[in-house]
This record gives C-alpha cells, structure tokens and sequence, in this order.
C-alpha cells in the first residue's frame, strides 16, 4: 500500500494541477496579508474560503483522479497486490498532496508575515487541521462515488451533488427545519444538526475560536459550553475522524464486491 | 474709587484672618480625622499628614476643606462607611481612603454627601469600596480626578463608583473607574455634565442613566464593562464624542436605550461590542456621525420607536448592521456610510446611485429564530442575502438608505 501511495503521491506532485492549487492558496495568502496586515483578521476571510473551497476541490480532484488513473488501476489489479491496497494507497495520495497544497500555500505567507508572533496562530493552527480533515473527508466521499458509477459524467454529477448537498442545501433544510419548529426549544437540536455535517462542523469550530459565540446569545452559550471544553473539541474531532473512517468502510466493502 | 478698592480687599480677606488651618498627623496633637472635625468650624482646612488613620463613621457637618497629603490614608477596616458630609460648600481634595465595609441594608460609602450644595471632591483615590461617592439630594458638585476602585464579584455584593440620586448640577470629569457594579450611575439627576472619565471592567454598567433629564455626557471612555452604557427614562440627553468599546459578551452591548426622548447621539465610536446600540422605545433621537466598527450587530432596535434619524455615520464591518423587531414607523436612514454598499456613483457626486438595505435576510431570520445564527457565515445564508438583495420580498422595504456614501466621513 505504501508503494502506491507513494507512487500516486508523486504522480500527483507531478502534475500541474497540484501547483496551480498550490500556487492558488499562495497567492490568496499574500493577498489577503497583503491587504491587511493583521494576522487574526485574515484567518476569519481565509475560513469562509476554506470551508467552500477547500472540500469543492477534494470532490473534484478525487473523482477526477479516479477516473484518469482507471485504466493504471486495472493494470495494478493484475498484478497480486490486494484491491483495497490499491485504491486506499491512491485515496491517501490524493488527500495528502491536497492537503500539503494547502498548508505549504497558506503556511509560507502567514509563517513570512509573522504568524509564530501573533496570537492567532492557535486558530490558523485549528484552520488548517480543519482544512486537512475536510481534504480527506471529501476525498473519500468522491471516491466512493467513483467506485459505485462507472459513468464518468455521472460520477462527475453525484459528486458535485454531494458537494452541492453538504455545503449549501443541508443548510437550507437545517435553516427551515429552525423556521418550522421555533416554538420549541432548538439548541440541542442544532448542536446534533451541526455535528452532522462536516463543513458546518468546522465552520462552528473555527466560529467559536473567534469569540463569535457571544452573537448567538444563549445557543452559543449552549455551543461554547459544548465546544469550548476539551470534551466538546475531542468529540468534535472524532467526528470528523468518523467523516474520514467510515466511507473508508463503504470503500473496502464496495471494492469487494465490484467487478473491474 | 480707591476707597472702594480697599475695602473690598479688607471684605476679601475676612475669612482668611479667621479661617484657621488643622493638622493631623499621627504624633501631632490632633491626631484623628474625627478630632480635628470636632475641633473646627466654617471656612476652616482640616490637613492630613501622611499616616495611616483607621476610622470610620466621620460624619462632617461643617462647612471645611479637607485636604490629603501625600500618603494620608484613612482605613475603613471594612467596618461601614467612611465619611460623611453633611454640609454645604466644603471641599475634599487628595485623601486615599480604603476598605469600606459591604452591607447588604446599608449603603456604605467611602465619601458620602447628603443635602449638600456648591462642594468638591477632587484628587481622591478610593481603594476596595462599597459605594465610592454616594451623593443624595445635592446640587451643584464637582466630582474630579478621582480613581475608584472595589473589589466586587457579584452585582449584589458590591456598589456603585458614583452614585448620584436626586441631585442637579453635577459634574462628574475625568474620573478613573473600574471593577465596581456600575461605574458612574444617576438616578433622578438633572442638568449634569459627566466627562472625560474612563470607566472599565465594571460589573454592570460603566455608565447608568436612569430618570435623568437634560445631561450631557462626552470625551469618556467605557470599555470592558459587564453590559456597556445604559440610558434608560430620559430626556434631553446629549451623548457625544464617547467610545463604547469591546463590551464583548452573551448579555452586552454598547450603548443600551430605553424609553429615552429627545436625545442626541453624535461623533461616538463604538467598537467590538456584541451590540452596538440597542433602542427600546426611544423617540426623537438623531444618530449623526457615529462610527460602527467591528460589533455584532450595529443598530438592534425593538419597538416603538419612532423618528430615530440615522445621518452621515460610518457602518463598519460589522457582522449584521441593523435588525429591526417591528415595524420601521418613521425612521429614517440618510447619508450613511456603509463598508457593505456595493453600488456605485456613476455621476461623482460621492453618493451611492442605489439604494442599501441594511436589512438582510439572515437578520430578518434570526429575529425570528435566534438559534438560526448558528448558520452564521455559512455559504447558503450568503446565497440567501444575496437573493434578497437583488429582490427584497422579506426584508421592510421602507427601511433603506436612499443616498448611502461612498466614502466613509467620521475619521
């Protein structure tokens, strides 16, 4: 597994893609700083990219590299290497140089502008392991769609879906479901509505590092309370992991059964 | 003419040639505050020398200036309240008076001041009090320079810096105070001036208004404190040039309005407060060049309002500018700058050719539901905002600024 990861890892390091992504969050990291010159400032604009952008880009490239490297994939499935070995080894690669654009493209900037000195490098810290959780979390969704269609334009489509699902309509039916019930008491409710989604999740983690918590009154004291502990902040990691962990499950089990 | 001269000079130096000066220090003869209290009369000036005086209870009813050295300290061991004032026209200058005792009957106070006219008390530091100044049914007295202090935790268990009650004629000026319940607090005060005083990390309030009419109040500075400022039963009220700044919290705001009339609001900073200006039933009050950076929301108005005139103020990236619970009624938006407006002026005359709705959507959602700002940020409330931008359905379509600038104005 190792040797494909490697080898799709550096693959991808290859590829152009990876370094106009690269090149991408360099530029919005200069940018941003560039504009204004406060550290803490700009992590709150770099987290409403990150958590549009950055699982946009997970679900793209996952499923793209899926369908580009099909045709290596069934050559290597020929050969006596186990199938989950394979495609977690490209799954891992894909994810890890996304996430490595990410982080060398924010880090430079923000390392060059002062980031070890300023207070905020606990939240820019927070931004980028979220940012990577969002990585590997997309990646395996796309992937898994992949696996299950072999129409690429399909694919392409349910996972664009997905994306489309998870960053803006779940938040609609969350925002209606708040609308139709208010007359009863919610907070419980959007506490487990959030925890449900990985983009709200991370958005409502990184919120509540800013101190926005105070605006939502008595729902953020119920989030602070939750969150703000390290109880709250372990089990909000461990759903994530669990976003990771459990299409890595989907994947083994649908690999066995498929035939290539 | 001459004639004249001298004896209006001889006239001038009567009280001096009677007037006698006291000391007290702790080897002297007078060697107590309430000895030398005892001892003088009208127009005479009761001297502390450095030491450390455990007294309490010093009630003064004669017409006196008491003046501190430097390192004269009167104790009050936490037993009651310090002193008393009981008289008009004296003066209390540079005296450091500590520990007052907390009563929950009594009012303690480390100067208190009943039925007094024409008095000063300048210069004064007050450490670990119950109630600092305590002044009632008083007219015409100069609270300067002092820096007071308490030691409170709980809003029942501690007092206020200044508290003034009944009273008119104030002028509270360049007073420094900080971890009592409210800083500066007035309560049927008319006609005062409070100023250059900075007020921070208070329990409650950093200043409180409550049925004071015809006060001004400018050039302070209230930061840090448990809610911010509340004005509340007021008239004629005149806020300027103050900064309401980081009142960051569940229960704060910036400046709290509450059935105030007639009031003006003008060249304030208000910044990082979770709200900036709350309106509860406040008529005729003119909002002009106020800066809003940073809060949570800008303007927070509740009901029954009317003719609020919003005018050439500066609205800065806040999180929400405005949310409004009722209707607009005759409210008006005019001339605003808003870091949000993304119009333009095609004809360079510095205004905005499209009107700004400071409304959004999402505000209009979390009034109805507060728990929907969890959604806060989220890309479907930015699709949501900006659909109803470009259509407004939802939003009161009477509130918006017809000529928003383009250039922010309050620098």
């Amino acid at each position: 597994m190792l040797k494909i990861l490697k080898y799709s890892f550096y693959d991808l390091m290859r590829s152009r893609w990876s370094y106009v992504y690269f090149g991408f969050y360099l530029l919005l990291g200069f940018v941003l700083l560039f504009l204004n010159n406060d550290v803490s400032k700009a992590v709150i604009t770099l987290m409403n990219i990150i958590i549009v952008l950055t699982p946009l880009i997970g679900t793209i490239f996952g499923v793209m590299y899926y369908y580009n490297s099909k045709e290596f994939t069934e050559l290597l499935l020929a050969q006596p290497i186990q199938r989950s070995h394979i495609i977690r080894g490209q799954y891992v690669g894909v994810s890890l140089s996304l996430t490595l654009s990410l982080v060398l493209g924010l880090g430079i900037p923000f390392v060059l502008y002062g980031l070890f000195m300023s207070a905020a490098i606990f939240d820019f810290g927070l931004l980028l392991v979220v940012g990577a959780f969002l990585n590997f979390i997309f990646v395996a969704l796309s992937y898994n769609i992949a696996l299950s269609t072999e129409n690429k334009i399909k694919g392409f489509g349910y996972a664009i879906l997905m994306w489309l699902m998870l960053a803006v309509i779940y938040d609609g039916l969350f925002m209606i479901s708040l609308l139709l019930f208010n007359e009863y008491p919610l907070d419980t409710f959007s506490l487990a509505a959030t925890m449900f989604n990985p983009i709200d999740l991370s958005r409502i983690l990184i919120l509540l590092q800013l101190d926005i918590s105070a605006l939502l009154g008595y729902t953020g004291a119920v989030f602070k309370k939750f969150f703000g502990t390290s109880f709250g902040m372990l089990s909000s990691l461990l759903v994530l992991v669990l976003w990771v962990w459990l299409p890595l499950l989907r994947m083994n089990w649908k690999l066995k059964k498929k035939d290539f | 003419m001459k004639k004249l001269c001298i004896l209006i000079g001889l006239l001038a130096c009567i009280p001096a040639v009677f007037a006698k000066q006291i000391v007290v220090c702790q080897t002297c003869e007078v060697s107590t505050v309430k000895e030398a209290i005892a001892m003088a009369e009208d127009g005479d000036e009761v001297r502390v020398q450095k030491g450390w005086y455990r007294e309490n209870s010093i009630v003064i009813d004669k017409s006196i200036s008491l003046i501190g050295e430097e390192g004269a300290v009167i104790d009050g061991e936490q037993a009651a309240g310090i002193l008393i004032f009981e008289t008009d026209h004296f003066t209390i200058k540079g005296l450091k008076i500590i520990n007052v005792g907390v009563s929950y009957t009594v009012d303690h106070a480390a100067i208190k001041v009943v039925r007094a006219k024409d008095f000063t008390i300048e210069d004064c530091v007050l450490e670990n009090v119950f109630f600092g100044i305590l002044i009632e049914k008083s007219a015409r007295g100069r609270i300067r320079r002092n820096n007071i202090s308490g030691q409170g935790t709980t809003e029942a268990g501690s007092g206020n810096g200044v508290h003034i009650w009944h009273s008119t004629g104030m002028e509270v000026s360049a007073n420094e105070l900080f971890h009592m319940r409210d800083g500066i607090y007035f309560e049927f005060v008319d006609d005062s001036e409070v100023f250059h005083n900075l007020s921070y990390q208070n329990l409650r309030y950093g200043l409180h208004f409550m049925f004071s009419n015809r006060d001004i109040y400018h050039h302070n500075e209230f930061r840090n404190n448990g809610s911010g400022v509340a004005v509340m039963f007021s008239k004629y009220i005149s806020m300027y040039e103050n900064k309401f700044m980081n009142n960051w919290g569940a229960a704060s705001y910036g400046l709290l309005l509450k059935e105030i009339y007639d009031a003006e609001i003008y060249r304030n900073v208000f910044s990082k407060n979770t709200v900036a200006i709350k309106g509860e039933g406040c008529t005729r009050i003119q909002y002009t060049h106020n800066t809003f950076l940073r809060n949570g929301w800008a303007i927070k108005i509740a009901g029954a309002c009317y003719t609020n005139i919003f005018e050439k103020n500066d609205f800065m990236h806040n999180y929400l500018d405005m949310s409004y619970y009722r209707k607009v009624n005759d409210n008006r938006f005019n001339n605003n700058y808003w870091s949000e407006y993304s119009g333009y002026d095609l004809d360079k005359d510095g205004l905005g050719d499209v009107p700004y709705r400071p409304v959004k959507l999402f505000s209009y959602l979390v009034n109805k539901t507060p728990e929907s700002l969890v959604l806060l940020r989220s890309l479907f409330v930015d699709i949501l905002n900006f659909s109803e931008k470009v259509s407004p359905v939802f939003t009161p379509d009477n509130l918006m600024d017809k000529n928003p600038l383009m250039q922010r104005i309050n620098d």
